[in-house]
């Protein structure tokens, strides 16, 4: 235990928390992607599609991100494909991803009023013209704050992909606690890292959000 | 391809899935009551500005919502007893719960709080309540009324993160799961059944937790 030095630790934790930093980007531009297609199909014409994006959103949403881990990493060597922790969990994380991306930007699209659609509509733009001119550029604005925000939840939830052996901040922390018995000192650090990459993600919502209401009030 | 399903073999534990469905009820109702009742405190010192708790609330909010729950348990479980404060499994559970949702529902809570408009409170003073009764009567009960959906869905999102106490050995849902596919070799049919019931306890107490707003927090049969 007395030839992993204090700096020993730190350096081992930040090859970790660069894993978490590129889980969490993974997951966040997937997640986004598919998040997209899902906002698409959760505001479709038809119910059928409408359906299903609820039933998937509220399946991400109703069930622990673990659980979600363990049945893509279990089920995936059950259909003989032999999954390794990282695409186990990059694919878990872009599907919880996306679930809460395409329901936050929902709330955003439908927070632009009615009549923008039927203005639009009566220009004889299609429902996808409409969205792609009218519709999304006014959600994005009010979406800014809350993606960001959401993005903490994201960078948090790739701890949990340390439980199926995925190697990034936490299971870094987890092994450094057991060689070096300074479990106080190991998870205090591996806690400031996540508060590190987290807490500026944080101000920057709030900042986005204060902006985005004093903007309205004028 | 030529797996076939057994969900059956996963029924053989039912006792196991039961307990642990009930340990893991548990833990999520008494860290819920204790964690908003410290929300509410948190968030009464962080509206009136009461110093120095204010500051200390503000704190402890922002470090607890900018790391993950499973190294705030980790923490508490591992580190802790390293500066002398031990702990079994479920005490660690239970404070991490606790502590992780008072911090989220301090600012929610808090944000009902803020929304109390200016009129009321004077008209309450008006009648000569002090300052405990207009709180009790006039402000907490429509401040908690207007966040109860946000706090329904924190309590549901911290039973689902639950699920990571398994780590600590906590016996609780997940644990059972992770012990029934260790005796019966059908991990995919006990994480898909474990999975299932966790999604019924998140709509089933979505449901409950509205039912006390209604019936408590409004007072309406």
């Amino acid at each position: 235990m007395n030839d992993i030095s204090t700096w020993d630790i730190v350096r081992n934790l930040f090859d970790g928390a660069v894993w978490t930093l590129a889980l969490s980007l993974t997951a966040f531009v997937f997640g986004g992607l598919a998040g997209l297609a899902i906002l698409f199909a959760r505001i479709a014409k038809h119910a059928l599609p409408r359906r299903l994006a609820l039933g998937y959103i509220e399946i991400f949403q109703g069930t622990p991100l673990l659980m979600q881990l363990f049945i893509i990493f279990f089920g995936g060597s059950l259909i003989g494909l032999e999954i390794s922790p990282w695409i186990a969990a990059a694919i878990g994380l872009t599907l919880f991803t996306s679930a809460y991306l395409a329901e936050i930007w929902r709330g955003c699209v439908e927070a632009i009023p009615k009549g923008q659609w039927e203005a639009s509509a009566s220009l004889a733009l299609s429902r996808f013209e409409q969205m792609r001119h009218v519709i999304l550029p006014q959600a994005l604005r009010i979406a800014i704050a809350p993606t960001v925000g959401f993005s903490v939840q994201v960078v948090k939830g790739t701890a949990v992909a340390s439980i199926i052996g995925f190697v990034e901040l936490t299971k870094t922390g987890s092994m450094l606690a057991n060689a070096t018995y300074q479990p106080f000192l190991v998870f205090g650090f591996v806690a400031l890292g996540y508060f590190a990459l987290c807490y500026p993600l944080s101000a920057y919502a709030r900042t986005l959000e204060r902006n985005l209401h004093g903007a309205r009030s004028h | 391809m030529s797996y076939v399903f057994d969900f059956p073999a996963v029924f053989e534990h039912t006792d196991a899935l039961l307990a642990g469905t009930g340990r893991t009820l548990a833990l999520t109702a008494i860290g819920a009551v204790i964690g908003i009742a410290l929300g509410i405190v948190g968030a009464v010192c962080r509206a009136w500005r009461l110093a120095p708790f204010d500051r200390l609330f503000a704190v402890y909010v922002e470090l607890i919502r900018n790391t993950p729950f499973l190294v705030q348990l980790f923490f508490i479980f591992f580190g802790l007893p390293a500066i002398g404060v031990q702990m079994n499994e479920w005490q660690a559970a239970i404070l991490a719960v606790i502590i992780n949702l008072g911090a989220y529902s301090t600012e929610i809570i808090r944000a009902g709080i803020e929304a109390t408009p200016k009129g009321q409170i004077e008209a309450a003073q008006s009648l000569a309540l002090n300052r405990l009764q207009t709180f009790r009567h006039v402000v907490l009960p429509p401040a908690l009324l207007k966040v109860w959906p946000a706090l329904c869905s924190q309590v549901v999102i911290v039973m689902l993160g639950t699920s990571v106490c398994s780590q600590i050995a906590a016996e609780e849902l997940t644990f059972a799961a992770n012990f029934i596919q260790s005796r019966n070799f059908r991990a995919f049919e006990t994480y898909f059944i474990v999975t299932a019931i966790y999604f019924l306890l998140a709509i089933g107490i979505r449901q409950l937790m509205m039912q006390i707003g209604r019936r408590l927090i409004a007072r309406r049969p």
